[in-house]
């Protein structure tokens, strides 16, 4: 321990064990819980206590105290808990009865702090922490705890509840991995008496007729497959499987979800190699739960790796079953065999379906939850049923939306139960949407392509609806098949598009923001997907939509504003928007989109817009848009010198991901070797691309002419360049950022400036230039946080010098540490808790 | 209790409720669906339709070809538009004693049943109601009359001839009653006859009925109506509705405890979320007029025109349309906006605050003063030099038949770049749209119908749980085009009673109780008697008097003095005969006590048995049987009168007298 912390440690423990001197604030506590936990990890807990006896002493003088707070004593008993984790220590407290006192009927057990939460929860902590050997076994014992903690199971604060389940699983498992570790043994008489008389606890609760007690034990035997791999596991397993099993036969099953919980634990734990009779339990409880209840049991069973066909089988049975009763109910005529097989659907599940809104909205819901989660998994049940679970996602659809048209009363009944149900709608096209990640058969996809538009036309969809439907458009869009030997889009997609345009122009115009939005967000990823398609360029040009789109630059939400900018973005990418004039206003000019989205980067009230912007013409930028390549380096300059006046750091965050995509285009990308090298050979002479480039030359072909990197001649060349774009005025600038995220991002660019110059040979160096004096001097007022007076006009070679004498490396490291790793130390810590009773002369405490 | 149905239009109803012996129209609706079978009035001459070629039958006959008309293959009478009157046969109108109004839509066909059945009585309604629904009258004949038609037609309603005739001339009924509109002369006679109410104002009816208007919610000073005696209470619910829009909020408390709940007006597109259809509403509006195109809302001048010019107020500067002019043209344009302003007290809470900043009401007064929204009384005049395009027009008739729409619909109906948005429920857009094609001009259906649907039915009849319920018959079986949604009817218990034109429903309640009132001195002559604790009875002899409704129960004459033989002879037949009352009896027989008590007389040998209704005590030697039961005691024994005095007052000692 630091000295400086053991010269503390006595006042501290004097304040601690002080009634009239509150510590306010409990985190103080926690930290300095956490603080003894990494001393006492890394070093012996015996010499810390004998080197300082005030923490005994406090120890002590808590079980004396009668007016101590019940944080105070639960901070004790947690602190006993660390330092008797180490067995030698242990002792040396057992010696002065300390620990029996502190958690046996003596201590606070006995008294009036017990009725704290706090103090229950500091207990069972405590005892979790030095039940680490087996002589901690023994005071369990000799205390009488563990029947305490039995009581704690059924406490009335949860945490004391969950942590007192907890501890009797890791006591078990401290007493089995002991003696009989190594041994699987299924015989009581052999197992320890601390676990025999756990065991035999858990199996009274589970004999229980008091639904809590049975949901304890359940959860305890859960934690323990769960956390516990010792052979005895198993030997337990066997041991209470008949009383579990025994469980099954009362109707209604207790505590059925905990019930499943442990069958699922058990079943992922190592007893299946040796039990097989688990299987048999797990086919039994698939059988005898409410379909609603069976759903989260079925798709665990059909998680686990290793099961039998049987098993799986029915448990996908139960999955199914809903979708399959919804599938009979709304059939117009016996078709072919539906989801089952043709089995018919199973009597309760329709009850289930039929008995009230709430159960059929929830039950739909989990098994269209529960398959779509199971569809991309590679252990999936096969063969996978695509076609009726297609035409099962899109009845349930119809029936929602009204459009169904059920002969059967069953299906009259749910479509007056479902219809305009949002819950289920939102399930329902989830499901669908992850339904296109395989084949169907074309009659299949005809009738989701339908639905899908249906939704999307429906002014009763809701927008959390039309989003989803959008996602699950886009989807099955995407997983459309290609036409063979053609690579542009299917005939039947692109009649589809034909038909889902004037509904997104539609949706464009809607008065609720959030359909405007999701409607502009399915745009940016149709045409991030088909900008290069010949029919989508086709059918988008002779819509509204790009100049819809463009409009939407200026709507009042500044989330659609986002999402208008990184459409018309996208757009323009794909040279999307520059549709002709239209014929009704003839002569109408249209403003460059750079112009605009310049306009928005500058203007904007709000941050996402602004942040959307940067996002573009920094992909604009990488991809060479030819806006941008028309003339980079002026477009370089405009961007960074809006950025770096911009009051959200994202935004000039993303200005150095723009500048460290343009540093790449001059000089190679990051990451890569010398690049010089690769690129030119070293007899080539130096001066040849800088005369290819001369200054006159125009500047959109610098990023064609450097495309990978630059050769050592022309270092000096993208120097300047970087120069004229004011680019280190900028990462200067944000080296120096209040906000660490962009100062860390400057950091790193510079360094990779610096690398690259260091690896192709700098330029010659004004060392000791004025300029360089300087510019030095601005960058100090900077670092004081006076940020107001401007670089100037920097010289390559200026630049570098300045680059050099910057510890880049140290202010990275600096940067690295959290914001309060000067607060976060235990010195100060302790400091802290002093300062505020006022034990401290002068007040040094850090202000935060 | 009898309700008469003569209207078979559920959201424009006119029944006759006859109830102790008051008899009670409620609302009178208009059916004007039946103008859909003529040809549009134009307000500029329009040579399509003057051009239009003449309809023959399929032998060629051509007789009818002045009549009717034929456009893109319908068949349109030429002629001035007529209307579908209430049924005026089932019941002799002029016993009506009041009509009792809901809603401005449903005092429609009001002047013919007060001018022309012999009506005396009195019309019930709120001022908002009154107002606003002359405006539509005023409208109504204001459109009609400025295009005057020469020509009649009546030669098609021949019943011979009608058979002959397409759908759907052919299935129209009653056309025979169909009416041409009233005059603005008969509009201020019928209303004269009204006497404006307030919420939740009792009114006596000949001292028989209590009615009473509840706010509806629907519209402007709509209502439902309590009406009730003191024992029997019938709601009747008209257009009413629980969104939160412009009017006060529905009153559900009040309908509750309801014998008979008569349900009408509920939403006519039950599919068809008001909010969504909003929404739907802006956007194609928007769409429109951004691509450089014109929409045309036909509407009514008063209602959810207040509400949509609301949301375009909150919508226009958000979609970019702030330059955009929207036109409100009607007759009574300028009326019906400043009326909205004035009516605070029939507002909504949010709305009637306003009034106290001070601001207007309907944020509609700060469009009129930017000049976003301007109104006119017609296309001449003002509104030929102001207008610009593209623009929004907000105008009637939504049946576009007559009014100004006619003349944009000629207007704009080649350019599909145009839109017309149909907003009001009232008439199937493809009917109404009929005589306008060849059109290129885009149709959008949206209907705003903000009145109850079958979800908030369901939930109204939980709350109030009338004991019957009764309603038109289209509200029990699901809409024809949507067969199997069993969600859209009423499902209630019992099953609702539905009524139909022309059919007389006997209401299945029957009355029971009447309240009669005790004159202060004949109560003074009672004598109670506690016969158990909380219960007291006494005897009455009085006179029953009975006049408008009431009854009093007054003292009898006293008998005169006899004065001699004659006169007291004649005075016994006057007075009627009072014989000595005996007293009433009450209490019941304890069997034990009462066979310990004859055997303390001397009874001997007695046995009892139980029968189901009570005991016989037999007296074996006496020969006698005493029959006990819950309401009557006999005594059975042979000519032996002696016995039978003695065995009764025995009887009479358990039993007790006043």
């Amino acid at each position: 321990m630091d000295p400086e912390c053991s010269r503390l440690l006595p006042a501290l423990c004097a304040v601690l064990a002080d009634p009239r001197q509150p510590v306010a604030d409990d985190t103080c506590l926690e930290k300095l819980l956490d603080w003894f936990t990494t001393v006492t990890e890394a070093g012996s807990s015996l010499l810390l206590l004998q080197e300082n006896p005030c923490l005994v002493e406090l120890l002590f003088h808590v079980l004396k105290s009668q007016d101590l707070s019940s944080r105070i004593l639960s901070f004790s008993l947690r602190l006993a808990g660390i330092f008797a984790a180490q067995e030698d220590c242990f002792q040396y407290l057992q010696q002065g009865e300390l620990l029996p006192m502190l958690f046996g009927e003596a201590g606070p057990l006995g008294g009036a702090a017990w009725t704290a939460p706090a103090v229950r929860s500091g207990w069972i902590q405590g005892l979790r922490t030095l039940a680490q050997h087996p002589s901690a076994l023994r005071l369990l014992a000799a205390c009488g705890a563990v029947d305490t903690i039995f009581s704690l199971q059924g406490d009335s604060s949860l945490f004391v509840a969950s942590a007192a389940g907890q501890l009797l699983v890791h006591i078990l498992d401290l007493a089995m991995r002991g003696p009989a570790e190594g041994r699987c043994s299924p015989q009581a008489c052999d197992w320890p008496a601390c676990a025999q008389k756990i065991v035999c606890h858990i199996e009274d609760s589970l004999c229980s007729i008091a639904t809590p007690q049975v949901t304890q034990a359940l959860n305890v035997l859960t934690t323990v497959f769960g956390h516990c791999h010792g052979l005895w596991t198993q030997g337990l397993w066997v041991r209470l499987s008949p009383l579990v099993a025994r469980l099954l036969e009362k109707d209604p099953v207790p505590a059925s979800h905990s019930l499943v919980d442990l069958l699922l634990s058990v079943a992922r734990s190592s007893v299946p190699s040796s039990d097989r009779g688990l299987w048999e339990t797990l086919a039994q409880t698939l059988s005898h739960l409410s379909p609603t209840q069976a759903g989260p049991l079925a798709l665990g069973i059909l998680k686990l790796q290793d099961c039998p066909q049987a098993l799986r089988t029915q448990a996908f049975g139960v999955l199914l079953q809903p979708l399959a009763c919804v599938l009979e109910a709304a059939a117009q005529a016996p078709g072919p065999p539906g989801l089952l097989g043709g089995a018919a659907g199973d009597p309760m599940t329709v009850d289930t379906l039929l008995c009230s809104k709430s159960a059929c909205v929830g039950l739909l819901c989990c098994a269209l939850a529960h398959l779509g989660l199971l569809q991309p998994l590679p252990q999936r049940p096969s063969p996978w049923p695509q076609a009726p679970l297609l035409g099962a996602a899109v009845t349930v659809l119809r029936l929602c939306s009204g459009s169904a048209a059920p002969t059967s009363d069953v299906g009259g009944r749910l479509c007056a139960i479902l219809v305009g149900c949002g819950r289920v709608q939102r399930a329902a096209l989830d499901f669908l949407g992850a339904l296109s990640q395989g084949a169907g058969p074309q009659e299949s996809v005809t009738q989701v392509f339908s639905v899908l538009l249906e939704y999307l036309m429906s002014p009763e969809s809701s927008s959390m609806v039309l989003k989803k439907a959008f996602q699950a458009t886009l989807r099955w869009l995407l997983s459309s098949p290609k036409t063979p030997g053609c690579c542009d889009l299917d005939p039947r997609t692109q009649l589809f598009l034909r038909e889902l345009l004037p509904v997104l122009q539609k949706r464009l115009c809607s008065p609720c923001w959030e359909v405007r939005d999701s409607g502009l967000e399915f745009l940016t990823q149709m045409t991030r997907h088909w900008g290069g398609q010949a029919g989508f360029r086709q059918a988008l040009l002779a819509s509204e939509v790009p100049e819809l789109t463009k409009q939407l630059l200026q709507d009042p939400e500044s989330y659609v504003r986002a999402s208008a900018v990184t459409a018309t973005g996208q757009l323009s990418s794909w040279g999307l928007l520059a549709a002709p004039a239209s014929p009704e206003r003839p002569g109408a000019q249209q403003k460059s989109l750079l112009v605009e989205l310049l306009h928005v980067l500058c203007a904007d009230s709000e941050g996402f817009p602004r942040r959307a912007v940067m996002q573009v013409f920094t992909e604009w930028l990488r991809d060479g848009h030819a806006d941008v390549a028309e003339d980079p380096e002026r477009f370089v300059a405009r961007v960074l010198q809006a950025a770096s006046r911009d009051p959200d750091w994202e935004v000039r965050a993303q200005g150095l991901e723009l500048a460290l995509v343009f540093l790449g285009q001059l000089l190679g990308p990051r990451g890569s070797h010398c690049p010089c090298a690769v690129a030119l050979p070293e007899t080539a002479p130096p001066g040849a691309l800088a005369q290819a480039l001369p200054e006159a030359a125009p500047p959109g072909t610098l990023a064609q002419a450097l495309p990978e990197a630059a050769p050592p001649g022309t270092l000096a060349q993208a120097l300047q360049v970087l120069c004229r774009v004011q680019l280190f005025e900028f990462a200067f600038r944000a080296l120096f950022d209040c906000d660490r995220p962009v100062a860390q991002k400057s950091c790193d660019l510079l360094l990779f400036l610096r690398a690259k110059a260091a690896l192709c040979g700098s330029p010659q160096e004004a060392g000791d230039s004025p300029n360089v004096a300087s510019v030095e001097a601005t960058l100090q007022r900077w670092q004081a946080g006076e940020q107001g007076q401007p670089l100037g006009y920097l010289e390559p070679g200026a630049v570098m010098a300045v680059l050099r004498s910057i510890d880049l490396e140290g202010l990275r490291d600096t940067l690295a540490e959290s914001s309060d790793h000067v607060e976060k130390s235990p010195q100060s810590l302790l400091q802290d808790m002093l300062a505020a009773v006022g034990v401290l002369g002068e007040n040094e405490a850090d202000c935060y | 209790m009898k309700l008469y149905c003569l209207s078979g239009h559920p959201t424009l109803p006119c029944n006759v409720l006859k109830f102790k012996s008051t008899t009670v129209m409620l609302d009178c609706g208009l059916d004007m669906t039946s103008t859909l079978n003529f040809l549009p009035l134009p307000l500029v001459q329009s040579p399509r339709l003057s051009n239009l070629p003449g309809w023959s039958l399929k032998d060629g006959n051509a007789f009818l070809d002045k009549e009717l008309k034929e456009c893109s293959g319908h068949v349109f009478v030429d002629s001035v538009p007529e209307f579908c009157l209430p049924e005026t046969e089932l019941i002799d109108l002029s016993t009506v004693d009041v009509i009792l109004i809901s809603n401005y839509h449903c005092m429609m066909a009001l002047p013919y049943i007060t001018e022309h059945t012999g009506f005396t009585g009195t019309v019930y309604a709120t001022e908002p109601t009154v107002q606003i629904g002359r405006l539509l009258m005023e409208e109504l004949v204001n459109f009609i009359e400025r295009v005057p038609k020469a020509q009649s037609a009546s030669l098609w309603k021949n019943k011979d001839i009608q058979r002959l005739l397409p759908s759907p001339l052919k299935d129209a009924v009653e056309v025979s009653t169909w009416r041409r509109c009233y005059t603005m002369q008969e509009v201020n006679s019928a209303l004269s006859k009204i006497q404006l109410v307030g919420y939740s104002q009792k009114i006596e009816l000949f001292g028989a009925v209590q009615v009473t208007p509840l706010s509806s919610g629907y519209a402007l000073g709509s209502s439902n109506w309590i009406i009730q005696s003191h024992y029997e209470k019938v709601s009747y619910v008209s257009g009413s509705s629980l969104l939160t829009t412009h009017p006060q909020p529905m009153d559900q408390a009040s309908l509750k405890n309801s014998d008979v709940l008569i349900l009408t007006g509920l939403t006519q597109i039950p599919t068809a979320n008001p909010d969504s259809m909003v929404g739907e509403f802006c956007s194609n509006l928007a769409l429109t007029v951004r691509n450089g195109g014109n929409v045309l809302v036909p509407c009514y001048p008063s209602g959810v025109i207040y509400d949509l010019l609301e949301c375009l107020y909150q919508y226009i500067d958000s979609a970019g349309l702030s330059s955009i002019p929207f036109y409100f043209i009607s007759p009574v344009a300028n009326s019906s906006l400043e009326f909205s302003q004035i009516f605070a007290e029939w507002l909504c809470h949010n709305k009637q605050t306003k009034v106290y900043l001070p601001e207007p009401p309907f944020p509609h007064a700060e469009l009129i003063q930017t000049n976003k929204l301007k109104h006119y009384p017609s296309i001449h005049g003002d509104f030929s030099n102001d207008f610009r395009q593209p623009c929004v027009v907000f105008t009637g008739h939504p049946s576009l038949r007559f009014g100004d729409v006619v003349h944009f619909m000629e207007l704009w109906g080649k350019s599909s770049l145009n839109t017309v948005i149909f907003t009001e429920p009232d008439f199937t857009y493809l009917e109404a749209l009929a005589p306008y094609q060849p059109l290129a001009m885009k149709c959008i259906y949206c209907p705003i119908d903000t009145r109850l649907n079958f979800i908030q039915v369901s939930k109204l009849l939980k709350e109030v749980q009338p004991l019957h319920v009764v309603c038109p018959e289209q509200y029990t079986q699901p809409p024809p085009a949507q067969s199997r949604r069993m969600d859209l009817m009423i499902d209630c218990q019992p099953p609702a009673m539905s009524y139909r034109r022309a059919e007389v429903l006997a209401l299945p309640f029957k009355r029971r109780y009447e309240k009669i009132e005790i004159m202060p001195e004949l109560a003074d002559s009672l004598v109670p008697m506690e016969i158990k604790p909380g219960v007291s009875l006494a005897t009455v002899s009085a006179v029953l008097h009975t006049k408008d409704n009431k009854h009093v129960l007054q003292p009898p004459p006293r008998p005169a003095q006899p004065t001699g033989g004659k006169k007291r002879k004649r005075a016994s037949d006057d007075i009627p005969d009072c014989k000595v009352l005996k007293p009433l009896l009450s209490g019941s027989i304890p069997v034990d006590q009462f066979v310990q008590t004859l055997e303390k007389h001397g009874f001997s040998d007695i046995k009892v048995e139980d029968t189901a209704k009570g005991h016989i005590v037999l007296l074996q030697e006496a020969e006698t049987l005493i029959q006990i039961e819950e309401d009557s005691t006999h005594i059975i024994c042979d000519n032996d009168e002696m016995l039978r005095v003695r065995l009764r007052d025995l009887v009479l000692k358990f039993l007790q007298k006043f």
